[in-house]
């Protein structure tokens, strides 16, 4: 298979070179950028920033609920803190993470010359962008989900729409460059597996993101209007609360399987026992889909008669089970290679396999979440599962970037610090989210800072998350700063196209 | 920054296949879902509403659409069929571009966009013989809502139709991928029409 070295840069004029030398030319490149590797790397470098800002976020809630009789923080600013968490981890985070990494990869991985509608895609890196500072300016105004400030929640709302009309027209870039741009002679089936999962994550976008969108124009016409049908302020919630829980939250994790799998098939030379059954796998967990298109949850539960708890398992295992699967069948395949096959291991593969475990866990967390019987209805358990699956997510961006940053910049980076931060990444996401499993089992909870109380040692769970996120934020910053250098400065990459991108036929 | 190590020469012909038709499926998907998920909503609130006698007494009515309020059936009927007539001339232009006939691709296309121009006008008619404002209660927020939604979906064909004219009239008649792209909008927007007609206006 043959890669391309796709980059505008490579091919631009002379001229476009010369501008460069000013920072109004900078600026210029910038804002009409179409080079898939530049908008790719704007998506990854904004995203790891607000990874930071997130993870911040996360430490100082921790502490804050460390003494639930004493607060730090202004009440007000606590339940916007609350929230925007849930948002920055989804849409600030995550989603434009494993989206840059598409944007960056894929037009390369499937031999094309450039992204298709590189353009629409640079458009909605700045949707995106603007839609995050807009939210962002609200919740600190008072105006997120259940704000007190009604302008600020129409500010709100309006960024949200923002965030969402940016990330549907990178996604279907994205999806557009798999689909028609391929090389010829390449089918969808013999597609390298990350533009494959790339294209199951951005479809799978393309469909519920317009969901959420539909009921926020509700939420949106009633609050500027009337502010009665749909429950004002606590009606965003209310109705587009969905969105950033579980199992829509697992559809942004869907290229962390391809990424794994990618390169587990360089680390085999491509040779991937049931390479089918991979494709199938990613496709599995996109079922996730069909239940953020049904806009609720399916739980069940274990009390009342056979057939009602039959009526309520049935939907239940459907809804939440599926997607888990689909992540069964890609680990198992990906173990299977390891093992027939003399692996050559390399660094990027620890955090990449650590961060599919982290989403793992946090499925099969979200799957425990509903089971009614549990109680873990309102409890931290649910922060635990977003937590979990989002910093999987950050941690296969890191290894990612490490598996496939020298063949976008050329150079090396070095595997030592990667096997480092991706443990260091892997002990964070186990701190930020573990002790939550257990608090919500004790009822700690959820949203709330102050005034609660259960028996158990509250300042240890809660101290442990607030260490967690901070290690975190600290994993990611060394993590941006290692890359950045590295790809700056470092050794030139002498790595072929073989060692990024399995041969199919291989 | 130096990336010639790794830089390759160049590689095999790359197919492009029809990149704006599939944009086009992409676009009509994301219009269906978003027009899909809003008519689940009204679906689910005039379900839920509460139950009231018929002024005629005897029988019981769900308490959604207020009384005072008439839909212009003609008007929303003729919409339906302006759609119809929309898909008919889209295919038309398609028919034209496989000829490479640009005046028929044009004038199609034109007529497509008169036909646009005609559901805006239709839509904001209907809003004018209704008479009713946004903030006069929940079936009033929530049909401005959704039919403000189908409009704004309108103004992007048209947009689409303006972009395949303007490529039309400027000598690339025969570029069948964009027409066709422009046809798919156009019949996925018919179809989703038929659905909001259906339920908003037909059902109530």
């Amino acid at each position: 298979m043959t890669a391309i070295d796709s980059s505008h840069s490579a091919t631009s004029s002379s001229g476009s070179i010369a501008t460069r030398s000013t920072l109004l030319g900078t600026i210029a490149a910038y804002l009409t950028a179409s080079d898939h590797k530049r908008i790719g790397r704007l998506l990854i470098s904004v995203s790891a920033i607000f990874a930071i800002a997130t993870a911040i976020e996360g430490a100082i809630l921790g502490i804050e609920r460390i003494s639930p009789s004493s607060s730090i923080v202004d009440a007000d600013i606590i339940v916007q803190l609350f929230s925007a968490l849930r948002f920055d981890l989804i849409f600030s985070v995550a989603a434009p993470m494993m989206l840059g990494l598409a944007v960056a990869v894929v037009p390369m991985q499937v031999g094309a010359r450039a992204l298709a509608f590189a353009r629409s895609a640079m458009l909605g890196f700045y949707l995106w962008l603007f839609g995050v500072i807009l939210v962002g300016s609200s919740y600190l105004n008072n105006g997120g989900p259940g704000g007190g400030n009604a302008e600020m929640v129409d500010l709100f709302l309006v960024g949200l729409g923002l965030v969402i009309a940016g990330l549907l027209l990178i996604s279907a870039s994205v999806a557009t460059t798999v689909l028609a741009s391929r090389q010829a002679g390449m089918t969808l089936m013999q597609t390298p597996i990350f533009s494959w999962s790339a294209l199951v994550a951005s479809i799978s976008m393309l469909l519920t993101l317009p969901v959420m969108a539909g009921a926020m124009i509700y939420v949106a016409v009633d609050h500027a209007y009337e502010r009665a049908t749909f429950g004002a302020t606590e009606g965003v919630n209310a109705w587009i609360g969905w969105a950033f829980t579980t199992p829509q939250i697992f559809i942004v994790a869907i290229p962390t399987l391809g990424v794994l799998a990618q390169i587990v098939a360089t680390m085999t030379r491509g040779k991937q026992p049931l390479r089918p059954g991979l494709l199938i796998g990613v496709g599995l967990m996109s079922t996730a889909v069909l239940g953020a298109v049904t806009q609720s949850s399916h739980s069940v539960s274990f009390s009342g008669s056979a057939s009602e708890v039959l009526k309520s398992l049935i939907p239940y295992l459907f809804f939440n089970h599926l997607s888990i699967l689909g992540v069964f069948v890609v680990l198992g395949l990906c173990l299977l290679a390891l093992k027939n096959e003399k692996a050559k291991p390399t660094a990027a593969f620890v955090p990449a396999f650590l961060g599919v475990g982290m989403v793992l866990t946090g499925m099969i967390g979200g799957a425990v979440f509903r089971i009614t019987n549990l109680k873990l209805t309102n409890t931290v358990f649910d922060e635990a599962v977003l937590v979990y699956v989002c910093y999987g997510v950050v941690l296969s961006g890191i290894g990612a970037i490490a598996h496939f940053g020298p063949r976008i910049w050329g150079r090396e980076i070095p595997s030592g610090p990667v096997l480092g931060l991706g443990l260091l990444g892997f002990l964070a996401t186990v701190l930020a989210s573990l002790p939550y499993f257990i608090a919500g089992f004790a009822d700690q909870p959820a949203s709330v800072a102050n005034n609660f109380d259960y028996s158990g040692p509250i300042w240890l769970w809660n101290s442990l998350v607030g260490a967690g996120h901070a290690l975190m934020a600290l994993v990611v910053l060394l993590f941006f700063a290692l890359a950045a250098k590295s790809f700056r400065s470092g050794t030139v990459s002498s790595a072929t196209p073989a060692d990024f991108f399995e041969s199919v036929n291989g | 920054m130096n990336t010639s190590a790794t830089a390759l020469g160049a590689g095999p012909t790359v197919v492009m296949r029809r990149p704006a038709l599939i944009v086009s499926g992409f676009l009509s998907a994301v219009s269906a879902m978003l027009i899909g998920s809003m008519l689940a909503i009204w679906l689910d609130f005039r379900s839920n509403a509460p139950l009231r006698e018929s002024t005629e007494g005897g029988k019981m009515l769900r308490d959604w659409l207020p009384e005072s309020i008439k839909i212009p059936e003609v008007a929303t009927n003729t919409m339906m069929m302006t759609f119809v007539i929309t898909c008919v001339m889209a295919q038309w232009a398609v028919y034209s571009s496989r000829r490479n006939d640009s005046k028929h691709v044009s004038l199609a296309l034109g007529v497509v966009l008169l036909t646009e121009i005609a559901l805006v006008n239709v839509q904001l008619a209907i809003y004018s013989q209704m008479g009713i404002g946004v903030r006069d209660g929940s079936y009033m927020t929530m049909f401005y809502a959704v039919t403000a939604t189908m409009l704004a979906i309108i103004i992007v064909c048209m947009g689409f139709t303006l972009l395949a004219l303007f490529r039309s009239i400027a000598g690339r008649a025969g570029d069948r991928d964009l027409v066709s792209a422009h046809a798919l909008y156009c019949y996925s927007m018919s179809a989703i029409f038929a659905a909001l007609w259906f339920v908003v206006y037909v059902q109530k």
